[in-house]
C-alpha cells in the first residue's frame, strides 16, 4: 500500500510537471512563430509608409495609418479611462474604506463588468453611434474603447490601492486633510506604481483589441486628422490583410502582426519596469 | 479653508458620479442592445429565434440555433482541452515547482494573457489549421480544410490557459501552508496532500476559475472568427466548420443596415451573449466573492 502511495505521487508529479513544461512550450512556440514568419516581411517600409495604391494587391506602402489609428484611439480610450476611472479607484479606497460591504461588492460589480466580451462593447458602441448620429470614426472608436478599458483600468488602479496600509490614510486624515487631499496628495502619490500598470494595462488592451473598434472606427488608408474622421487599427489591418488570396499581402499581415506583438511586448515590460521603479520611494 | 471644503465637495461628487457611470454601464449596455432587439423579439417568439436553425435574413427568417450550438461546441471543446491542462500546471506551480520556474513564470503569464487575440488567430492560421487538416483528420479518417470547429476550440484552449491559470494558481496560493502542513505531519505524500487538502480547500475557487474560463471563451471573437470556417450548419462532427455567436455579429456588421431586421437580430445576438456572460460571471464571481470574504 505504502509502495501504491509513491508511485501515485510520482505519476502526479510527472503529469503536472509535463503540463506545466508543455504549457511553457506552446506558448513559447506562439511568439516564436509569429515573430519568424513576421521578420521574412517585415521592414522599414512596413512601419513608416501608408499604404499606397494597389496595396492590396501587393503593391507598395506599409501600415503606418493603422500603427497610427491605434495609438490614437488606444491613447484617446486611456485618457477618458483615466478620467473616469481614477477617482471611482479612489473613491472605493477612501470613501469607501469603513464601509467593508459596499466595497466588496463594488468590486464584485466591476470584476463582472471587466468579464463582458469586447464584441459587445463594440455591439453598443456601434448602437450609440447611431443614437447619436456618428459615422464610424476615431471618436466613436474612441469612446467604445474606452468603454471596454474603464473597469480593467479601476480594477488594477485599485487592486494596489487596496494594499496601502491604513495607517497612512488615517495619519493624513489625522493631520487635518480633507478626504480629497488624502485621495491625490498621499493615496494617488502612494499608489502611484499601481496607476502606472493600471493606465499601462488599459492603453495595451485598447491597442490589441479588435472586436470593439470593428463596427465604430471604420476603416481608412489615411492617418486620421479629425475625430469626426474614420481611423484604421492595427488588428484590423492584420485580419483584413490575412483574408486575402494574394501571398504577399498576407505576408504582410504576418509582418504587422509582429509589429503589434513588439508593441504589446513593450507596453507590457515598461509597465512592469516604471511600476518597480515607482514603488522604490513607497512608505513601507 | 472654503476652498479646501470645495475642492473636496466638489472631487467627492466626481467620484460619486464616475462610480455610478461606471457601475450602471452594463444596465445600459443591456438596455440599449435590448431596445434595438426589440424589432426582432416583436417579430418572432424568443423561442423559435433560439431554437429552429432556419437562417435566411433576407426572407426575415432568423434561427439563432446554428450559431448558439457552434459557440457551445467550440467553448465545450476549448474547456475540455485547457481545464485539466490548467489544473495540473496550477498544482505544479503552486506546489511542486523551483522558485526560479516560478519567478520566470508569473511575467510569462501575465504577458501571454495580454496579447491581443488576433495574434492568437494568426497562430491559429499558421500552426493549428495545417496541423488539423494535414496531420488530425487524417488520423480520425476524414479529410478537412483545417478551418473548422475543431481549430476555434483548440486556439481558443491556447488563449483561456494563461486566463485561467492566473485565477487557478490565485487560489492556492491563499490555502494556508499550516493545513499542507498538518496533513504531510500525518503522513501523507505530498500528492496525498494535494488531493485531500489543497484541492478541497480550494475546491469553489477552482470551479469559479473554470466557469470564468468558460464565460472568456464563449465571449471571444476574432481568434475564433478567423480559423473557425463561419459556416451556417448544424453538426456534430467537430472537423466541420461552425459559425460562433460572435462571429456572427463581427462579420455581418457590413450588411446589417441593407436587410430589413437584420440590424436588430444581430443587436439580438450581442444581447445574448450579454446576458449569457454576466450570468455566468455573476454566478461564478460570487462564488470568489464568498471565498475573499472568508
Amino acid at each position: 500500500m505504502n509502495r501504491w502511495k509513491i508511485i501515485e505521487e510520482k505519476i502526479f508529479i510527472a503529469l503536472s510537471a509535463i503540463a506545466t513544461y508543455s504549457l511553457i512550450a506552446v506558448l513559447g512556440l506562439i511568439i516564436v512563430i509569429v515573430f519568424v514568419k513576421g521578420f521574412n516581411a517585415l521592414s522599414l517600409d512596413m512601419v513608416i509608409k501608408t499604404p499606397k495604391g494597389g496595396y492590396y494587391y501587393g503593391g507598395e506602402g506599409g501600415v503606418l495609418n493603422a500603427i497610427v489609428g491605434s495609438i490614437y484611439i488606444a491613447f484617446g480610450a486611456t485618457l477618458i479611462a483615466i478620467v473616469l476611472g481614477m477617482p471611482a479607484a479612489l473613491f472605493l479606497n477612501v470613501h469607501l474604506v469603513r464601509h467593508k460591504k459596499t466595497q466588496e461588492t463594488i468590486r464584485y460589480l466591476l470584476d463582472v463588468l471587466w468579464g463582458i466580451p469586447s464584441i459587445v462593447y463594440g455591439a453598443f458602441g456601434f448602437t450609440l453611434m447611431l443614437f447619436f448620429g456618428l459615422n464610424a470614426s476615431l471618436l466613436a472608436g474612441i469612446i467604445t474603447v474606452a468603454l471596454l478599458v474603464t473597469p480593467i483600468m479601476v480594477r488594477t488602479f485599485d487592486e494596489v490601492l487596496s494594499t496601502i496600509p491604513r495607517g497612512l490614510h488615517e495619519a493624513s486624515l489625522a493631520l487635518g486633510s480633507t478626504k480629497a487631499e488624502t485621495s491625490y496628495k498621499v493615496m494617488l502619490k502612494q499608489g502611484f506604481s499601481g496607476f502606472i500598470t493600471a493606465a499601462l494595462l488599459a492603453f495595451g488592451r485598447g491597442i490589441g483589441d479588435a472586436a470593439s473598434v470593428l463596427f465604430t472606427a471604420g476603416y481608412t488608408d489615411l492617418i486620421p486628422v479629425n475625430l469626426d474622421e474614420p481611423a484604421a487599427t492595427l488588428p484590423l489591418a492584420i485580419f483584413f490583410q490575412l483574408g486575402s488570396p494574394i501571398p504577399e499581402v498576407r505576408e504582410r499581415a504576418y509582418a504587422a502582426s509582429t509589429i503589434l506583438t513588439i508593441i504589446i511586448l513593450i507596453i507590457s515590460l515598461s509597465a512592469r519596469f516604471l511600476s518597480n521603479r515607482y514603488s522604490k520611494t513607497n512608505i513601507k | 479653508m472654503f476652498r479646501r471644503i470645495f475642492f473636496d465637495r466638489t472631487t467627492k461628487t466626481w467620484m460619486i458620479t464616475t462610480m455610478v457611470i461606471i457601475l450602471l454601464m452594463p444596465v445600459i449596455i443591456g438596455v440599449g442592445l435590448y431596445l434595438k432587439s426589440l424589432p426582432l423579439l416583436e417579430h418572432q417568439s424568443l423561442r423559435t429565434l433560439l431554437f429552429t436553425s432556419d437562417w435566411q435574413p433576407s426572407q426575415g427568417k432568423f434561427g439563432f440555433w446554428p450559431f448558439v450550438a457552434g459557440s457551445i461546441y467550440v467553448t465545450l471543446i476549448a474547456f475540455v482541452l485547457s481545464a485539466p491542462v490548467c489544473l495540473l500546471a496550477g498544482i505544479y506551480l503552486t506546489q511542486f515547482a523551483s522558485s526560479r520556474l516560478v519567478k520566470v513564470m508569473y511575467p510569462v503569464i501575465d504577458i501571454l494573457a495580454g496579447l491581443p487575440s488576433v495574434i492568437y488567430g494568426v497562430w491559429g492560421i499558421l500552426v493549428v489549421v495545417p496541423f488539423i487538416s494535414k496531420f488530425l483528420a487524417p488520423i480520425f479518417g476524414t479529410t478537412s480544410s483545417g478551418y473548422t470547429i475543431m481549430a476555434g476550440g483548440i486556439v481558443l484552449a491556447v488563449m483561456c490557459v494563461p486566463y485561467m491559470l492566473n485565477m487557478i494558481t490565485e487560489v492556492f496560493k491563499t490555502v494556508p501552508m499550516g493545513l499542507r502542513e498538518a496533513s504531510l505531519s500525518l503522513g501523507a505524500t505530498f500528492w496525498e496532500s494535494v488531493k485531500h487538502v489543497v484541492i478541497r480547500k480550494s475546491y469553489p475557487g477552482i470551479i469559479s476559475a473554470f466557469g470564468l474560463g468558460i464565460a472568456k471563451a464563449f465571449g471571444e471573437t476574432m481568434a475564433v472568427m478567423m480559423v473557425v470556417g463561419n459556416r451556417v450548419q448544424v453538426h456534430f462532427n467537430p472537423f466541420e466548420a461552425g459559425y460562433p455567436l460572435p462571429a456572427l455579429i463581427a462579420n455581418n456588421y457590413g450588411e446589417m443596415l441593407s436587410i430589413p431586421l437584420y440590424d436588430s437580430a444581430l443587436m439580438f445576438a450581442a444581447l445574448l451573449l450579454l446576458v449569457i456572460i454576466l450570468l455566468i460571471n455573476l454566478i461564478f464571481r460570487y462564488f470568489i466573492f464568498k471565498t475573499r470574504e472568508r
